[in-house]
């Protein structure tokens, strides 16, 4: 998971195809050919559809290009965006990136399937 | 109960560190009060009316005794307010009523409807301390609040019940698993509860839930699902909608993923009061059951339907879940057990009522479930002190294998009790306080913290309580006035599930003052109360005061219209709603207003 410090963020690198899919819209009706980044933005960090969103994006259409977060992004969610299928978040103008990577080392695993691994934990144990 | 793996204890743990780290961030105001607050309601941390209220997870109810004397020290130790906040709670609670309000209580746990353990008074300074006693026992508060995936509810008497299709322990100690910090369902558009049972009568009120699951064997003898969508309480009352009359039990997450999926990208999010998925389900009706069953179809199909639930792993599960090994005093056969029951109660009437209201039928002819009952006067429905805490913990050591259920009706029940030792525990549940032979009678009511401690609250539910609960006192009365369900909600948000009761109390805020709506009729969907409903109004509010006098009248006009043996709601069903609402207009006390 990359993470980006606000400042650092800008909608069109060079070179880049990117679009931004809207926190209502369904991804499956989408052209992405092409597309080498998506942003998918949270309007408040408490509004949860575009984990959804990513998640479809990254393991329903195997999309294999940039997911990234933007908009109201903080530290505490950063571990679940990853586990959705975003790989890059650009923080929100304001917070302080120093407590972001301490939260990925927390836990040492998790119990169910996610965008990244898709096996749940019972199914990998079984392995 | 489920045996705890090395992981399992160290993900609590590691989430208590988590929560640490999160308040020490909020506390050095690197986190905002706004960006805190999902994070500390995920692990049960509200604010209330006076204090932070901590709302510890019991997933299906089950608890040792060991985890109940940690909750104990808890109570004990940390539900302590500072005298100056409580002096200042106290004046202000006695400016609502005319007279001093009841004192408010500290030192205590309150056991509630969803089956799980709160404390009031805990100061958020020692938030961090609490999980950490907490998860030492493998207990803690994950999802027990936030619009989440919470504490997954279920039968009190899951795996001992006579009439059991399946134990639906073992599903739901994986459904808890599945739901732990999904990354996907942490930020709902608003809460989202789930209840399960493998019974044929539903003890769980499973209807009145976001998802109910009721266990079921098809006609080739094969267990599922039977799962309902969209029930709830609240505002807006709805009873869940069968979408799978049949699920094959192994595919469960991967449906329950489908819904869940749909109600996160579909449910509103503009209003509070319109977010959960019964307004969803039904505005949409069959095009969300159709979307559902195509989002998990496609779950099945291209995403490798990576959350079926393999055989080895239930019987994993399920290998916590057999009966203890218990000594059952090798000697006594079922027969010469009864026989001594029988002998007993012969000899000691209260013995013998007890027995009727308080132990129920186990799978296990030489066992019996019982019920501690937390509702006796002088003490608020549910509320357990410390000591009451610690002595419920010795007598599930003594006599229930060091198991208790917090039952959906704020009671605990001790699972594993020998028909042998039922006049041993019975001296010592009366000792303790424990032995009103009151389940599912009158007092047996089900209340919520209400005005005396919830922020959320219009009225008071307490005191409303203790005053029916003062008025029926006369056992040989309770008795004759048989099982009612009477719920108490000290709001509209329905904790204290009014909407299900037979009565139901409602407290509604007009002009400053609280008010009561009685509705009559409702249904948890309990094998006595008939299919899930929720209660119809009998009318304009009442005053606290005449509440008492409404209760007495509606019991009154029972008894006049009752046929021989016939339960208060199966009258009201007969009869209507007619006459119980002239006497219940009749009671109002003519000084006062309506609202």
């Amino acid at each position: 998971m990359k993470i980006i410090a606000a400042h650092d963020h800008s909608a069109l690198e060079s070179g880049q195809k990117s679009i931004e899919i809207p926190n209502d819209a369904d991804p499956r009706g989408l052209d992405l050919t092409g597309v080498d980044r998506i942003d998918l933005r949270f309007p408040k960090f408490t509004d949860g559809r575009a984990y959804s969103q990513a998640y479809l994006l990254r393991r329903r259409l195997g999309f294999a290009g940039d997911i990234r977060a933007t908009g109201d992004v903080l530290i505490d969610q950063l571990v679940q965006m990853a586990r959705s299928g975003f790989s890059s978040a650009v923080l929100r103008e304001g917070v302080d990136a120093s407590a972001a990577q301490r939260q990925f080392d927390r836990f040492a695993a998790f119990y169910q399937g996610d965008a990244v691994t898709p096996a749940p934990r019972f199914a990998r144990e079984a392995a | 109960m489920y045996h705890y793996t090395d992981f399992d204890i160290q993900f609590v743990k590691q989430r208590a560190a988590q929560y640490r780290d999160q308040y020490e961030r909020w506390k050095d105001g690197q986190l905002s009060d706004d960006e805190f607050r999902p994070l500390r309601l995920q692990n049960g941390w509200y604010v209330q009316r006076y204090a932070p209220m901590l709302r510890v997870a019991v997933p299906y109810g089950e608890l040792s005794s060991t985890q109940v004397r940690v909750l104990a020290t808890i109570a004990r130790e940390y539900d302590r307010p500072d005298p100056a906040l409580l002096a200042e709670a106290q004046a202000t609670q006695d400016r609502i009523g005319d007279g001093p309000a009841p004192r408010l209580r500290s030192g205590f746990g309150h056991f509630s409807t969803r089956q799980n353990v709160q404390f009031n008074w805990i100061p958020l300074v020692h938030s961090a301390d609490v999980m950490d006693l907490l998860a030492r026992v493998n207990l803690h508060g994950i999802q027990t609040s936030g619009n989440c995936i919470r504490n997954i509810t279920s039968d009190e008497r899951a795996g001992i019940a006579v009439d059991e299709i399946a134990d639906p322990r073992p599903y739901a100690e994986i459904l808890r698993q599945w739901s732990t910090l999904h990354p996907e369902f942490a930020f709902l558009p608003r809460k989202f509860k789930i209840a399960i049972t493998g019974a044929l009568e539903d003890r769980a009120a499973i209807a009145w839930h976001d998802v109910g699951l009721h266990l079921v064997r098809n006609p080739a003898g094969e267990v599922g699902f039977k799962v309902l969508v969209g029930g709830g309480m609240g505002r807006t009352p709805v009873i869940a909608t069968v979408i799978r009359p049949f699920l094959p039990w192994n595919q469960i997450l991967n449906y329950l993923e489908a819904v869940v999926r749909v109600y996160n990208r579909w449910g509103r999010r503009d209003n509070l009061y319109k977010a959960r998925i019964k307004i969803l389900v039904k505005a949409e009706g069959q095009r969300y059951i159709d979307e559902v069953e195509a989002e998990y179809r496609d779950i099945l199909a291209h995403d490798g339907a990576a959350h079926t639930i393999p055989q080895a792993e239930l019987d994993r599960v399920a290998a916590s879940f057999v009966p203890p090994t218990l000594n059952l005093r090798g000697t006594v056969s079922a027969e010469d057990a009864d026989r001594q029951l029988r002998q007993a109660a012969d000899a000691d009437p209260r013995f013998n009522r007890w027995l009727a209201r308080n132990v129920a039928p186990h799978r296990n002819p030489a066992l019996r479930a019982v019920t501690l009952s937390f509702k006796r006067i002088g003490q608020a429905p549910g509320d357990a002190t410390a000591d009451q805490l610690d002595a419920a913990a010795a007598l599930a050591d003594r006599y229930s294998a060091g198991e208790v259920r917090v039952t959906h009706d704020q009671n605990l029940l001790l699972p594993w009790v020998a028909a042998a030792d039922l006049h041993a525990l019975y001296t010592e549940a009366r000792a303790a306080g424990f032995a009103s032979p009151n389940v599912h009678l009158l007092t047996d009511m089900i209340a919520c913290p209400g005005g005396d401690y919830c922020a959320l609250a219009n009225a008071r539910s307490i005191p409303v309580a203790a005053a029916i609960t003062e008025r029926y006192q006369d056992l040989d009365e309770l008795d004759d006035l048989g099982e009612i369900d009477l719920h108490i909600s000290g709001c509209i948000n329905s904790c204290g599930h009014h909407h299900s009761g037979h009565i139901g109390i409602l407290g509604v805020d007009k002009d400053g003052k609280e008010w009561y709506q009685v509705t009559l009729g409702g249904s948890d969907g309990s094998d006595l109360s008939g299919a899930p409903t929720p209660g119809k109004v009998v009318g304009p509010s009442f005053s606290a005061v005449e509440v008492p006098d409404v209760i007495e009248a509606l019991l009154l006009t029972y008894r006049e219209r009752r046929l021989s043996g016939e339960a208060f709601i199966d009258t009201l069903h007969r009869v209507g709603h007619e006459p119980f609402k002239q006497a219940a207009h009749a009671a109002r006390h003519p000084a006062e207003a309506t609202a």
